[in-house]
């Protein structure tokens, strides 16, 4: 039992991180119907950005912390806006294939100028937050796994109040919904859309922020697999759809876990992948595509 | 038939490429990338011996050159790396890799290319077994499975052992099965075996179901990256058994990345700074002052030793031509390195003794050596 719920809390602080993720490409796909491949490389440049301010501050500080998050939030939404307004505007009304291509352009110049920039050698990530391990029965939990599930968790709320609860996160529902009436009744929709590249890549920053606490070796690529996984959940939650994809990204990383700790932990993503593809066979619109409403 | 003749008309090439006044050595190392650490160290020791030999007037009356390529640690690129090596520059012999798996890519190039290819410190027995123009100077998987299986019974005083290994990785499969065949043979119970991928950075699973299968120790034959977040993360889930691996732990980045997480584990390498050798100790003190004070792993001594093994071998051969100076390497016998005699034995191996290296205090220290 001990081991069971050791495992589900493995399963949810990695669930945790591929949710913030998700959560980026589901947005993304919700006011502009592609998918922006260069996501899983914001991730990366924010897990790089914490590493460089992790440098000023402190070790080991609650603020010190919270501070670094905040630097590199604020740094990936200024970069996801500037990728939008550079790469993804002037391609507004051309054929989805093109932005498309554009996106894997854009995540391929991130990747190898991360190369060039920092390094292609993995680097150590500070320890920014203060880390101790606590013994509950035959569990152990570790303080990573707890600001993983509780800094994921307030952002999902915070994301949750935005879309529902302002005026810009109405705007934003109203350009999913119909991006040519939402303009008709006054809504700027570059605007929007950038705001939305914004919260996206903000997110995309604090799961590399999580990601590189709980695994601190940092490295131009690292992006790339899981965003793939991120992608994977965005998809199995019902692409489109923010709580489908929160449950996606919960969903794989409890899944990936039970089957690494199983003796099948060399089937570990065959298995995960596996499970996709049954679930979209059922249910192709995702977990929960079909039940909302309004789709961001 | 087309390819072969090719290559076979590069090779003819690089004998005709000895009319020049230098002798190229080509060398393809992971510089950058996820194992760096291994190709930078190898890389430094290369290019500090063919110093030393050009400071020295050089061998056949010429000068070495090195001409390197960087293959990125991506799997893929040592194969073209040691063609565009061998037919573009005409390079005399191959130094490379410290990976099995990188070494097997570029190995079957050489092999048809007819040009030498020596291994500094690729363990995998299949690698040699490419053809009779791949060596190695360095021990192989069979013997430090054997070292580390044999310590685990009687240091660690180990009866339940979990093993935890890459399943993308030559090297990691090899040591296991080796360990695993040992340990058990002694006597010993594998209680867990679990895997992971090449690149993986969540090990918790795996480890919280070793957790549970209450074992003595865990043997991890894997590379440095992974086998520092795997110690990590075992202590943070409350695992306190000592861990233990091969040659593959050997670098600097291990206790950057695993910090106090790795006191009370071991690895067995080929080479360890702190041995009493004399020879070690001079190798020590011009590797310092060669790359301002950085001291030199296994894979420096390795690199540093597998150029003076070739030199060697040329002088022997009198001529950089490929078969003869293969002939000649075959024949290497007892040739003095700082890594220990190097004996080159019928399967294009080199039989020597492991070190093994303790981590304490956030450090390594020599603890003893295991002769073959």
């Amino acid at each position: 039992m001990a081991e069971f719920l050791q495992q589900l809390l493995n399963g949810l602080s990695l669930g945790a991180i591929y949710a913030l993720i998700a959560l980026g490409y589901t947005m993304v796909y919700g006011v502009l119907r592609f998918i922006n491949f260069a996501h899983s490389d914001v991730f990366m440049v924010g897990a790089f950005i914490g590493y460089y301010a992790g440098k000023l501050v402190p070790e080991g500080t609650i603020w010190g912390g919270l501070l670094v998050l905040a630097i590199a939030m604020a740094g990936c939404a200024i970069l996801g806006m500037t990728i939008e307004r550079l790469a993804y505007r002037p391609l507004r009304g051309a054929a989805t294939l093109n932005v498309l291509i554009t996106a894997i352009g854009v995540s391929l110049l991130l990747e190898y100028s991360g190369q060039v920039f920092f390094g292609a050698a993995p680097r150590t990530f500070p320890a920014v937050f203060p880390s101790a391990n606590f013994s509950v029965g035959g569990l152990v939990i570790s303080s990573n796994q707890i600001v993983v599930i509780v800094v994921a968790t307030l952002l999902m709320i915070a994301l949750e109040f935005i879309v529902h609860r302002t005026k810009i996160g109405t705007a934003m529902r109203a350009v999913s919904l119909n991006p040519k009436a939402a303009q008709l009744v006054g809504i700027n929709n570059d605007v929007v859309i950038s705001f939305t590249f914004g919260l996206g890549s903000a997110l995309a920053a604090a799961g590399g922020i999580l990601y590189a606490l709980n695994y601190p070796s940092i490295e131009p690529l690292m992006g790339v697999m899981p965003g793939l996984k991120a992608f994977v959940a965005a998809v199995l939650g019902g692409i489109g759809n923010i709580p489908g994809a929160a449950l996606g990204g919960l969903i794989l990383g409890v899944v990936e876990t039970f089957v690494n700790g199983s003796q099948w932990s060399t089937y570990k993503d065959a298995i995960a992948f596996a499970i996709l593809i049954a679930i979209l066979l059922f249910r192709p619109a995702g977990l929960l595509g079909k039940f909302t409403v309004e789709k961001v | 038939m087309k390819l072969p003749s090719l290559i076979l008309a590069t090779a003819a090439c690089a004998a005709a490429a000895l009319a020049q006044d230098t002798i190229k050595v080509g060398e393809y190392a992971s510089l950058t990338g996820k194992e760096a650490g291994f190709g930078q160290t190898s890389h430094h020791g290369v290019i500090l011996a063919i110093d030393e030999i050009n400071a020295a007037g050089g061998v056949l009356g010429k000068k070495l050159e090195l001409v390197y390529e960087d293959n990125q640690t991506k799997p893929g690129e040592s194969a073209t790396a040691a063609k565009k090596l061998i037919s573009r520059d005409k390079v005399v012999a191959l130094i490379g890799e410290v990976a099995s798996g990188r070494s097997l890519e570029a190995a079957p190039v050489a092999q048809a290319a007819k040009i030498p290819m020596i291994a500094p410190a690729a363990t995998n027995p299949k690698v040699t077994q490419v053809g009779n123009y791949i060596f190695r100077v360095c021990f192989i998987d069979p013997f430090q499975g054997n070292v580390m299986a044999k310590f685990a019974t009687e240091q660690l005083k180990a009866k339940k052992v979990a093993v935890l290994s890459s399943v993308s990785n030559a090297y990691s499969l090899g040591l296991a099965k080796v360990f695993k065949e040992t340990f058990t043979g002694a006597g010993g119970q594998i209680l867990a075996e679990k895997n992971f991928s090449e690149g993986d950075k969540d090990f918790r699973a795996q480890l919280t179901a070793v957790k549970s299968a209450n074992v003595d120790a865990v043997f991890v034959p894997s590379y440095y990256t992974e086998a520092a977040l795997i110690v990590r993360q075992a202590r943070d889930l409350g695992l306190t058994v000592p861990f233990f691996g091969g040659d593959g732990w050997e670098d600097e980045q291990l206790l950057k990345i695993g910090g106090d997480a790795l006191n009370g584990c071991y690895y067995s390498t080929h080479f360890s700074a702190e041995d009493t050798a004399p020879a070690v100790g001079t190798f020590v003190a011009k590797y310092k002052k060669r790359w301002n004070g950085e001291i030199p792993g296994a894979f420096s001594a390795l690199g540093y030793d597998a150029i003076y093994v070739l030199v060697d071998a040329i002088k022997r051969a009198g001529t950089t031509d490929g078969t003869k100076l293969r002939d000649a390497l075959a024949a290497t016998k007892n040739f003095d390195g700082v890594t220990g005699k190097t004996t080159i034995n019928a399967n294009r191996d080199a039989s020597k003794p492991a070190t093994i290296i303790a981590i304490k205090g956030g450090k390594t220290s020599f603890f003893k050596t295991v002769a073959p």
